[in-house]
């Protein structure tokens, strides 16, 4: 009894509730914390890492962590290079991860960065009762809410679920049920000599066929539309370089065949053919039939929001993502708050179509913390600093954070640097706050400095001022080596500031 | 909230796909990205760069220029392709008027995929003729 009694966060009522131990959790609770926000997390799991914890299922990640960088290991700056470690409220507990991984890789495996996440947790004290499973919500007469759980029950006027996105989905073709999904894929020595074919054309159909090259007899992927490589998107849209290898041995004839073919029906076979998959290709409506042995569905995965949606949580998309405020607020349910991967439902400006890193750990860190400061202002009534700044060093700050703000590198025109202007208060650093907020909202004269990609490559400044209510746009050119210290880059940055700090 | 496949049978009924086959439908479900927008949500920015392709699905759009109403979107409608080939910033915002619910195509994928379905490109060019001739209808 003594280890249940020991357990942190008994039923009981708090002013916020998180749900979730994964990267997401655990960093909004670091920064709920570092704003004096007292609050409950809890977890299904028994221990940090959510879906670290198993996949990605050939245990290498997609996310670097560079343990030699421009800049200095466990500084600020070197978090544009370190993908992976949590964000600490102090300087001490930065790159846990990069502290944690073996050499061989610049991608950590799976067990280090699970290691990774455990490390932070316990460096930073953070409490979490684990083993407490979410199961149901309800909303009370007060506006607060209720959470069924299997301890029991707790009230909370403020709620952040960071549940991930990894319920297994797959498509309502005929016969989809018999396709094994990705969460369930067996060792891989079991695919040996066997003739597999994958739905999907994204990073987890990729990441199996690259894992089964050396086993397979035969490998078919199939979807749809045409496989993106993130090469040529110039983004994290498509599939990572790392699991490209298929894709050469498909146009090189080597026994991997990549099909853009919609999936009609799958049939159970006999004897030697367990399975057959019809497709209609997706350029002539031919249709096509492929025997197999195995049938893997890299179809995705969705949230699991369990009743959320019936308390009028709106959900749009494959992945069933919760329609979001540039702030993380369910559009329709306020008071419920998304942390971790589910808040790329919170699209953001999508500028030449690229999304913001929300869906990963590097970008997710970022919209945690200013999730928290928002929380913090809005539902607390908690005053957060907004250093007052000399006029005269407003662009050397704002060049230092083009150069090294990993928060502006990775959420490019997600994420900003906001400078206001208010008459009345001075010149005050507003932190970083989402683009999309800012572009739409009324307020004082104010600077959004931002970094932005427009798909052909380069990473290019781009400034927004907010004059009078009206907003401009400024783009800054881009610099080969991503270095904006430059001359260059300061003249351009005065010039588009001498009208807004003359 | 829509799978792929009932968005493709959505996307049967618009004038715009009409040419389309089943699975020519399903590979344009697949390469549009679903997206909701709140009341008064602006969804194009006037004069901001970095815009996409646009059709509504549910709920309608109010087309604004300097934050006058100048035309109102519904279902099947859509939106965005102008500045898109014209490699311009939109001259309009276009705001959710109530829930909206989208398809959207990056800008940068838009060029390819006209290409790659002709006949949609044709109504296309339909639909800018005939908000031409209503532009002009207007002015006469």
């Amino acid at each position: 009894m003594a280890e249940l009694t020991d357990r942190p966060f008994p039923p009981d009522d708090y002013p916020l509730i998180v749900v979730g131990s994964g990267p997401g959790g655990l960093q909004v609770s670091t920064a709920l914390r570092g704003c004096g926000i007292e609050h409950a997390i809890l977890s299904a799991d028994a221990e940090p890492g959510g879906m670290f914890r198993r996949w990605p299922f050939f245990q290498r990640l997609l996310s670097w962590t560079k343990p030699y960088a421009p800049v200095v290991r466990g500084t600020r700056p070197y978090e544009r290079y370190d993908w992976n470690s949590l964000i600490p409220n102090t300087d001490e507990n930065r790159a846990v991860v990069a502290g944690l991984m073996d050499g061989t890789s610049y991608f950590p495996s799976r067990p280090e960065m699970q290691a990774g996440l455990e490390a932070f947790a316990q460096r930073t004290a953070l409490k979490v009762r684990y083993d407490c499973r979410w199961t149901a919500t309800r909303r009370l007469d007060d506006g607060r809410f209720a959470l069924e759980t299997s301890d029991g029950e707790y009230t909370a006027g403020t709620l952040v679920f960071a549940v991930g996105v990894a319920q297994p989905w797959r498509p309502a073709s005929p016969g989809m049920e018999l396709a094994a999904h990705y969460a369930d894929t067996r060792a891989v020595e079991e695919y040996a000599d066997k003739r597999i074919f994958i739905i999907g054309k994204q990073n987890s159909g990729f990441e199996l066929a690259s894992g089964m090259l050396p086993w397979a007899k035969r490998i078919i992927i199939a979807s749809p539309s045409p496989a993106k490589l993130s090469v040529n998107t110039h983004s994290l849209v498509g599939i990572r370089a790392r699991y490209v290898q298929p894709y050469e041995d498909h146009v090189l004839g080597g026994g991997v065949a990549i099909l853009d073919a919609a999936i009609e029906g799958i049939e159970r076979g006999d004897g030697d053919v367990p399975y057959r998959i019809i497709t209609r290709r997706s350029s002539d409506s031919v249709e096509m039939t492929f025997e197999a042995d195995e049938v893997i569905a890299a179809t995705g995965f969705t949230a699991p929001l369990l009743d959320l949606p019936d308390l009028g949580v709106t959900t749009f998309g494959q992945s069933r993502l919760p329609g979001q405020t540039p702030f993380w607020e369910s559009s329709t349910v306020p008071g419920i708050f998304f942390a971790g991967t589910i808040g790329q439902g919170s699209g953001g400006l999508k500028k030449h179509g690229i999304p913001s890193n929300s869906g990963a750990v590097q970008g997710a860190r970022y919209n945690a913390r200013v999730l928290a400061r928002r929380i913090a202002t809005t539902r607390f009534g908690i005053e957060l600093d907004r250093p007052v700044l000399e006029r005269s060093s407003v662009a050397d700050r704002l060049i230092d954070e083009l150069t090294d703000g990993p928060e502006l590198w990775h959420q490019r025109a997600y994420l900003a640097r906001i400078t206001s202007l208010d008459p009345t208060e001075g010149i005050r650093d507003e932190g970083i706050q989402p683009l999309a907020w800012f572009v739409d909202a009324a307020g004082p004269d104010a600077i959004a400095t931002t970094l932005e990609t427009d798909g052909t490559g380069a990473v290019y400044p781009v400034i927004y001022l907010r004059r009078s209510g009206a907003i401009t746009e400024h783009a800054i050119d881009p610099d080969p080596l991503l270095n904006y210290r430059t001359d260059s880059a300061r003249a351009a940055l005065d010039s588009i500031l001498a009208p807004v700090l003359a | 909230m829509a799978d792929e496949d009932q968005i493709a049978d959505e996307l049967a009924g618009f004038a715009l796909f009409a040419d389309l086959s089943t699975p020519q439908l399903q590979g344009v479900a697949h390469a549009f990205e679903e997206s909701l927008f709140q009341d008064e949500e602006r969804v194009l920015r006037q004069g901001m760069t970095g815009g996409g392709f646009f059709l509504i699905m549910d709920g309608e759009a109010s087309v604004r220029v300097d934050g006058e109403e100048r035309a109102r979107l519904g279902r099947g409608e859509f939106f965005g392709e102008v500045s898109i080939l014209l490699g311009e910033p939109p001259v309009a915002d276009v705001v959710a008027v109530g829930p909206l619910r989208c398809l959207v195509l990056a800008g940068p994928a838009v060029h390819k995929f006209l290409l790659a379905h002709p006949s949609l490109m044709y109504r296309m060019l339909q639909a800018s003729a005939r908000r031409l001739r209503n532009a002009n209808r207007w002015r006469s």
